[in-house]
């Protein structure tokens, strides 16, 4: 922890949510990343959620490409970016027009003056500037000429004026770390690392952060100084850490737990790439990353990979998981171990490729041609993206099969302060190849049985390689035990009896009631709805109502304590970023009355949103 | 680099003595009687004990297509996955398990069309595979459709007025992606099949050969103007490299360069100095390509054997140097220091 102490004048709160909005080209993402990163290292606890636009350079200017980044940070913990902003930066008149409707009411309002010309009024529908009108009488108003003060301050740098105007959100920032006491030092520091090597824009960026910081304290913006405290947390190591990142360090973990060096095919797509990314920095690890032509030889790579003896994984996004779904088939059919990471986002087809959904788990239970179970698990916050990647190796690698891990593009890019494991404390993958003839023949002589399995169904793999256990596996189906081609209908239907068993007997954790055990209302959710159903529902709690709420990581198998969980509500309310795909899950497997809570706009759920229903169906 | 795998760092000696029967698994072979495919896999079964290598560590991965039960036949590790999609997995294969030889067998349906794309990657990325594309010009296992390599105008059940498309010359689509060895052969004479298919096992990088089969139940003999035995001496031209590309009964026709290409020539006509000498070496693919290009279909005079064989560097092992080189330099990965390495803070 850096830099703590809170400057005297400063009045404390409990939580602030800040949002950065501007044109894609103004930085914004980068802005709140810092903001982030600087709150992180002063210890408070914090939510993000990035939100940009799917082209790479939408017009300047216009509504389609306002870029923005919220942050919720505060004293305690908390579960989510926030449901209104209480301060909006605006760049520009796009990212207001867009933007302002989600702050509160008499919130914060800090708007680039510089940038509100004709043209840009234009562009984002204004007739006139609201910054003259009353429009925005019922916020607090801070203009500031920022672009104009940037370049002013790096004239003498010997910066050109359009590339200081490049650094203007750095002025942003450091007008906004003012206002809410954030450390400088980190930024600074991040700056020089950053830009090395490329002295003036690390001396602009930095002169704008200063004029920035410096119009806060001098200027009379008529905004209290502010800080929100550093949240208690438990005593440990820290980092600020977005989900795609730890997806792709469990992945890392998971190969040195079990062994295996990791194989990852991928194609990019977004919002899945970064994982590729990420993994082809680890070369040390011995972790192969293979870029391949496209999404079906992505996992076909990856599952050749894992026939070789490998953790194969492959990572994509629904319309990638679509393409790869024969070859998820191949690989029920081999019973080989494989990782499939889906990070959804809004479908179908092309959809909302940057926005967030969470529409793909039927398609991850049953989208596939014949009877092909697999198991699914999802993660809940970015952090756990880290635990729940370990746990879908784990499976593979225990039971001999292909895993979809759902996570999406909210947990995906967002972030929050992550106590760091002890690699100690991390469990062994244990991993246990075939060495030896399994059987014996009518001859009475040893041969080696490729599905000959043990009690819990699995059967033995062999990697090529292995001396004396040469054998044939394929698509077609296989008889039992000997593994030769069977077109014989009884074995057929063993084989698919004994594959759907072998699924629905894996080990996975009871789940866990959080709440009133005998309430009324039963909130159930999955993926990244934790936040702000935890949130919501911690909010009626607090009023004084009963309820009960359970978090599934495992949706295929089910917990075996599900079903009696359920069975204990007489409300059982599902919120999901899609329209009650779980619901219907729960509705089909239980018999229970489960109300699906759906959300499709690409955004998730705020916590404000589960409180309210939550507390409609108290009433009810 | 691993615990639990240990068999690709096994050092187990020289390759025991092979024959036949031993790279004959137990399974049943069901081609129909006639079959091509029967030539080139005995062809396989012939060579394997001649080069002397490991049948664990010998590997078949096919598609979906007749040819594609070639696998079950060998006792070998052997995966039969789906259609199109046998050079991706045995990409992947590859890249994680260099100690392996991998043979890629399939049709023409297979590997040029719902295939293709994975085809002409595996041959630009010169990933160490041997690619045997068994062409028959013909869907058999769907029992008669056109493929991408019948010829134009061809009548069968999904063209009752004959096919419209031109076809693929799968030579020629292999050396349009730059593939480092490109081969043609033929399932009449095995043991050009055999010397091909040795050529293609000790090339460094991707292996790509192509074999006239003959279908016969739904494609009787598409190649027999070319490989019937009295037919060969002139309507096949067997490609050596460092000599003059000649043929006919007499030798007395050759290949001799045009502008903008190759043709065939009577010796008579141009002198013996005017033939070109056939050079697989050569980096740039354009002689191989036009040479490629010198058949319209299977019964003009058509060049068989080793169009190009060229050095380039292979694949799994480049991105295996990388590994190499990073984990040399930087030290074997530590999870922990991983963990920490973005700005950290302690409570």
């Amino acid at each position: 922890m850096t830099d703590t102490a809170a400057p005297p004048d400063a009045v404390s709160v409990d939580k602030v949510i800040i949002r950065f909005a501007g044109d894609s080209g103004d930085g914004m993402q980068l802005t709140g990343d810092r903001f982030t990163s600087a709150s992180a290292l002063f210890g408070n606890d914090l939510a993000t959620l990035p939100e940009y636009p799917a082209e790479i350079r939408a017009p300047a200017g216009s509504l389609a490409g306002v870029s923005a980044f919220q942050v919720q940070v505060s004293d305690h913990d908390i579960m989510t970016p926030g449901d209104a902003p209480d301060v909006l930066v605006a760049m520009n008149p796009a990212a207001l027009k867009s933007d302002l409707h989600m702050l509160v009411p008499g919130g914060t309002l800090i708007v680039n003056a510089d940038a509100f010309d004709e043209r840009n009024l234009v562009k984002a529908g204004y007739e006139t500037n609201p910054l003259d009108g009353s429009d925005l009488d019922g916020y607090m108003l801070i203009t500031a000429p920022m672009t104009s003060l940037t370049k002013e301050v790096c004239k003498d740098l010997g910066v050109k004026p359009r590339d200081a105007e490049r650094s203007k959100n750095f002025f942003a920032l450091g007008l906004v770390s003012w206002m809410y006491s954030r450390p400088t030092e980190p930024t600074m520091e991040w700056i020089d690392t950053k830009f090395a090597g490329r002295d003036l824009i690390i001396a602009a960026n930095k002169a704008a952060y200063r004029a920035g910081h410096a119009f806060g304290e001098t200027a009379e913006i008529g905004h209290q100084r502010v800080v929100v405290p550093a949240a208690p947390q438990q005593p440990g190591t820290y980092t600020n850490i977005n989900g795609n990142t730890a997806l792709a360090w469990g992945l890392v973990a998971a190969g040195e737990l079990s062994g295996l060096p990791v194989f990852l095919g991928s194609y990019p797509i977004t919002p899945a790439t970064d994982i590729l990314h990420e993994l082809s920095k680890h070369k040390s690890f011995g972790v192969t990353t293979f870029q391949a032509e496209d999404e079906i030889a992505a996992v076909g790579s990856a599952l050749g990979a894992s026939y070789g003896g490998y953790l194969g994984v492959t990572t994509t996004s629904g319309p990638g998981v679509a393409l790869k779904s024969e070859t998820i088939s191949l690989a029920v059919s081999l019973e080989l171990p494989l990782v499939i990471v889906d990070i959804q986002r809004g479908g179908p087809s092309t959809g909302l490729p940057t926005k967030t959904e969470a529409a793909d788990l039927l398609m991850a239970m049953y989208g596939r041609h014949g009877e092909a179970p697999l198991p699914v698990v999802a993660a809940c916050t970015p952090a756990d993206c880290f635990d729940v990647a370990i746990e879908a190796a784990r499976i593979a690698l225990t039971y001999h099969t292909p895993v979809i891990l759902l996570s999406d593009g909210y947990l995906a890019n967002g972030s929050e302060p992550w106590r760091l494991p002890e690699v100690d404390s991390l469990a062994p993958i244990p991993v246990e190849f075939a060495t030896e003839f399994n059987h014996t023949n009518a001859d009475g002589e040893p041969e080696y049985w490729p599905f000959l399995r043990d009690e819990n169904l699995v059967r033995p793999l062999a990697p090529p390689g292995t001396p004396g256990l040469m054998h044939r596996i394929g698509g077609i189906e296989k008889q039992d035990g000997s593994g030769n081609v069977s077109y014989d209908t009884e074995n057929h239907g063993h084989m698919v009896a004994v594959r759907a068993e072998r699924i629905s007997q894996i080990e996975v954790p009871d789940v866990e009631v959080i709440g009133h055990p005998e309430a009324d209302v039963l909130v159930v959710g999955w993926g990244s709805t934790w936040g702000a159903i935890t949130g919501g529902v911690r909010r009626v709690v607090n009023a004084g109502h009963k309820v009960a709420q359970v978090h599934l990581t495992h949706l295929n198998p089910f917990p075996k304590n599900l079903g009696e969980v359920l069975a204990r509500h007489k409300t059982v309310l599902v919120p999901e970023m899609n329209l009650g795909q779980l619901a219907k899950m729960i509705r089909a497997e239980y018999l229970v009355d489960a109300q699906a809570i759906g959300k499709v706009t690409g955004q998730p759920f705020t916590a404000g949103e589960i409180e309210q229903v939550t507390l409609g169906a108290l009433d009810d | 680099m691993t615990d639990a795998l240990n068999v690709a760092t096994t050092d187990v000696g020289e390759a025991p003595e092979t024959s036949r029967s031993d790279w004959q698994s137990d399974q049943e072979v069901r081609w129909c009687p006639g079959c091509g495919d029967y030539s080139v896999l005995t062809a396989i079964q012939l060579l394997l004990p001649e080069l002397g290598v490991r049948r664990e560590n010998t590997v078949f991965i096919s598609g979906i297509g007749c040819a594609a039960r070639f696998p079950y036949y060998m006792d070998t590790y052997g995966v039969h996955t789906i259609h199109g999609r046998s050079p991706a997995f045995a990409t992947g294969l590859a890249m994680a398990r260099p100690d392996l030889d991998i043979w890629v067998i399939g049709g023409d349906g297979d590997m040029l069309s719902i295939g293709g794309n994975h085809l002409i990657h595996a041959l630009r990325r010169n990933i160490n595979l041997n690619i045997l594309l068994i062409n028959n010009q013909i869907y058999g296992l769907t029992k008669g459709q056109y493929s991408p390599t019948s010829e134009t105008g061809k009548v069968t059940k999904s063209s009752p007025m004959g096919a419209t498309p031109r076809p693929f010359n799968p030579v020629s689509v292999a050396l349009g992606a730059e593939a480092s060895f490109v081969a043609r052969t033929h399932d009449m004479d095995r043991k050009h099949m055999q010397e091909t298919f040795r050529r293609a096992y000790l090339h460094d990088g991707a292996a790509f050969v192509e074999v006239y089969q003959n279908c016969n139940v739904f494609n009787d003999g598409a190649f027999g103007a070319i490989t019937k035995k009295d037919a060969r001496d002139d309507m096949l031209i067997d490609l050596i490299h460092g000599e003059p590309i000649r043929f006919g009964t007499e030798g007395e026709r050759g290949v001799a360069r045009r502008e903008g290409g190759v043709q065939i020539v009577d010796l008579a006509d141009v002198g013996e100095d005017a033939i070109l000498v056939h050079d697989e070496l050569l980096t740039d693919p354009s002689t191989a390509f036009s040479l490629s290009r010198l058949a319209e279909g299977p019964h003009t005079p058509t060049p068989i054997g080793v169009f190009r064989a060229c050095k380039r560097d292979e694949y799994g092992r480049a991105v295996a140097d990388q590994i190499a080189n990073v984990t040399a330099s930087r030290g074997k990965g530590d999870l922990s220091a991983l963990l920490r390495s973005l700005p950290t803070w302690e409570v």
